[in-house]
């Protein structure tokens, strides 16, 4: 089985649009969505939910105000900034401590030195993930709970269901949509992967994010290949990012125009492709082809 | 005063209203520092254009043990929860990209045999855009963990004046850590169907971070009204529309300050800054 991931450094070149498209092109694939908290390939795939299961991030610490003697001992060792005073105390104690959950790492430092025992630890839901049918195939998708922890383990999580099912149904194809950035998410969906796609767009904020993308590829040894989305906004930093890409050995699977077709598309809860065949849709059709063919072969 | 520009979806426009925001209000004389929290794709300097006057790494602890002392007892390992250290059987692993620099597994040792030395994941650049202060958080490519980078940055917050944050994408940790103590924070969206449904997922962390928010709806025209309609109904203030319109995508592919090249834009800026000042006076 090979596994594609779409990817960008930056945000909002594409991606999502980029993948639903393929899942159109695509065929014997599962895709999954590994955008965990801002997940939007659902929006024009319309799944079918057949299972659903809840994820757990991380424990997160809480005091217990009535054996909190306000020492601040907890404060003092906790490096995630989560434990703060608070005004209301307890019989003993004018004033108590308490856990930010959105802040806390849940490592358990606290619980460690507090000499009154007065911290416990409690298993926090922060999110879900889910298992789908839609007119594209099977879909793995997940939702981390806005202000949610630990979304690497979430993308795993998905990655790992997503390999499953191709393997139960025979399937030979993954195409997975990621999140933006080069942290925590991206780096747990590209480990293992065969192929990133990267979707930039010609300005110099995409370029120095590719960039940076392009590091990652090669940090992780996976290799990567370009597409250009709104090419002609600026054709000649096109050229550059072309070059740029040429020169490190990355190949350039395509340029695809400016088009409202996107918006509309999107409008309607349809792929590019699925809204007709003009310009956009074309050069999308020339990607996947160009993408499948450095998926299968080698370099 | 701090503003956090922040969105659910990425690519909405949080960094041209940021940095243009920053410079319009720097030329009325206004104190700015602009603090690029988007430190897996930090592009506010591209658009400032910086001279920076000093870098400083952010690093965790990690672990460092002494073979010597460690008896192999286990506990550092039984105590981790990011799996970043592991006793097998006559060797202590440590896997320091792993770890998130708790300090646990130190004062779980009862030999005293783990040292904590400090890993650098990032760094913190400072200078100037004319009189604008310039802050900026870089995670090093390869490191998972953006938050101490985003606390790093944010040791650099000033105590007086206009602080005007750009955090990443999201609605995640490195997210939260950006708005928390904003005095506003401006969720930045575009009117389509991943942009509003995306903004729905940020309205719900902000609101779970109980800091005060509103809307900055960027590309007015290039999807429905959904955006509008949502805003209206859940009864957030729509602070600024900016409409579709190519010249400002061209002006910000090159990296310019929209501000200087298309009339109104500045006019546009100053407006949103009374809107932001009557909102966290409200």
């Amino acid at each position: 089985m090979k596994e594609l991931v779409v990817l960008s450094g930056k945000g909002g070149t594409g991606k999502t649009s980029l993948v639903a498209a393929f899942a159109a092109l695509a065929e014997r694939k599962v895709l999954a969505d590994c955008d965990v908290d801002a997940a939007d390939l659902h929006l024009i795939l319309r799944p079918k939910i057949l299972r659903v299961e809840a994820f757990e991030g991380r424990r997160r610490a809480r005091i217990v105000a009535d054996r909190c003697t306000a020492c601040g001992v907890c404060a003092e060792y906790c490096r995630s900034g989560a434990i703060a005073c608070h005004p209301s105390g307890n019989e003993a104690v004018a004033k108590t401590y308490r856990v930010d959950p959105l802040a806390c790492e849940g490592c358990g430092v606290c619980g460690l030195v507090c000499p009154s025992r007065a911290v416990e630890f409690g298993s926090g839901r922060d999110g879900g993930w889910y298992l789908s049918e839609t007119r594209h195939g099977p879909m793995v998708h997940a939702r981390l709970d806005p202000g949610g922890e630990n979304s690497g383990k979430l993308v795993t999580l998905v990655r790992k269901r997503a390999r499953e099912l191709a393997e139960e149904r025979h399937l030979d194809l993954l195409v997975v949509d990621g999140s933006p950035g080069i942290g925590c998410p991206v780096i747990a969906s590209v480990a293992g992967t065969d192929l990133i796609l990267g979707v930039a767009e010609p300005t110099l904020s995409s370029q120095h994010d590719l960039g940076r993308l392009a590091g990652l590829a090669a940090h992780f040894r996976i290799r990567m290949v370009v597409c250009l989305n709104r090419a002609d906004l600026n054709p000649e930093i096109a050229s550059t990012v072309e070059r740029w890409c040429r020169a490190r050995g990355i190949r350039v699977v395509g340029r695809i125009p400016y088009d409202p077709v996107f918006d509309r598309a999107q409008m309607q809860r349809k792929s590019v492709v699925e809204v007709g065949d003009g310009p956009a849709a074309r050069a999308l059709r020339d990607v996947w082809q160009a993408t499948l063919a450095a998926l299968e072969t080698p370099e | 005063m701090r503003i956090v520009f922040a969105s659910g979806k990425g690519g909405t426009g949080k960094t041209i209203l940021a940095t243009n925001l920053a410079s319009v209000l720097a030329d009325q004389d206004h104190a700015v520092t602009y603090l690029d929290c988007d430190v897996e794709a930090p592009n506010g300097h591209i658009f400032l254009k910086p001279v920076i006057a000093s870098r400083e790494p952010v690093a965790i602890l990690v672990p460092e043990v002494d073979e010597v002392r460690c008896t192999r007892c286990g506990r550092c390992g039984d105590f981790c929860p990011s799996h970043a250290i592991v006793c097998l059987g006559n060797a202590v692993l440590t896997f320091p990209e792993l770890c998130h620099g708790c300090g646990g597994c130190a004062l779980v040792c009862p030999e005293k045999a783990i040292r904590e030395t400090p890993r650098t994941i990032g760094e913190v650049a400072r200078g100037a855009s004319g009189s604008i202060r310039f802050v900026e958080g870089r995670l090093q490519i390869g490191q998972p963990m953006s938050p101490p980078i985003i606390r790093a940055v944010k040791r650099h917050l000033p105590r007086t004046g206009i602080a005007i944050l750009d955090a990443p994408p999201g609605t995640a940790c490195p997210m939260v850590e950006t708005v928390r103590d904003a005095d506003i924070v401006l969720l930045v969206t575009e009117p389509t169907v991943f942009g509003l449904h995306d903004l729905t997922l940020a309205v719900e962390a902000v609101r779970k971070v109980g800091v005060p928010f509103a809307v900055a709806l960027n590309r007015v025209g290039s999807g429905g009204d959904g955006v509008q309609r949502y805003c209206a109904h859940a009864n957030i203030p729509v602070l600024l529309q900016v409409p579709e319109d190519r010249r400002i995508a061209e002006v910000y592919s090159r990296g310019d300050l929209v501000a200087q090249h298309i009339p109104g834009f500045d006019g546009r800026m100053t407006d949103l800054f009374a809107r932001l000042r009557a909102a966290v006076r409200s």
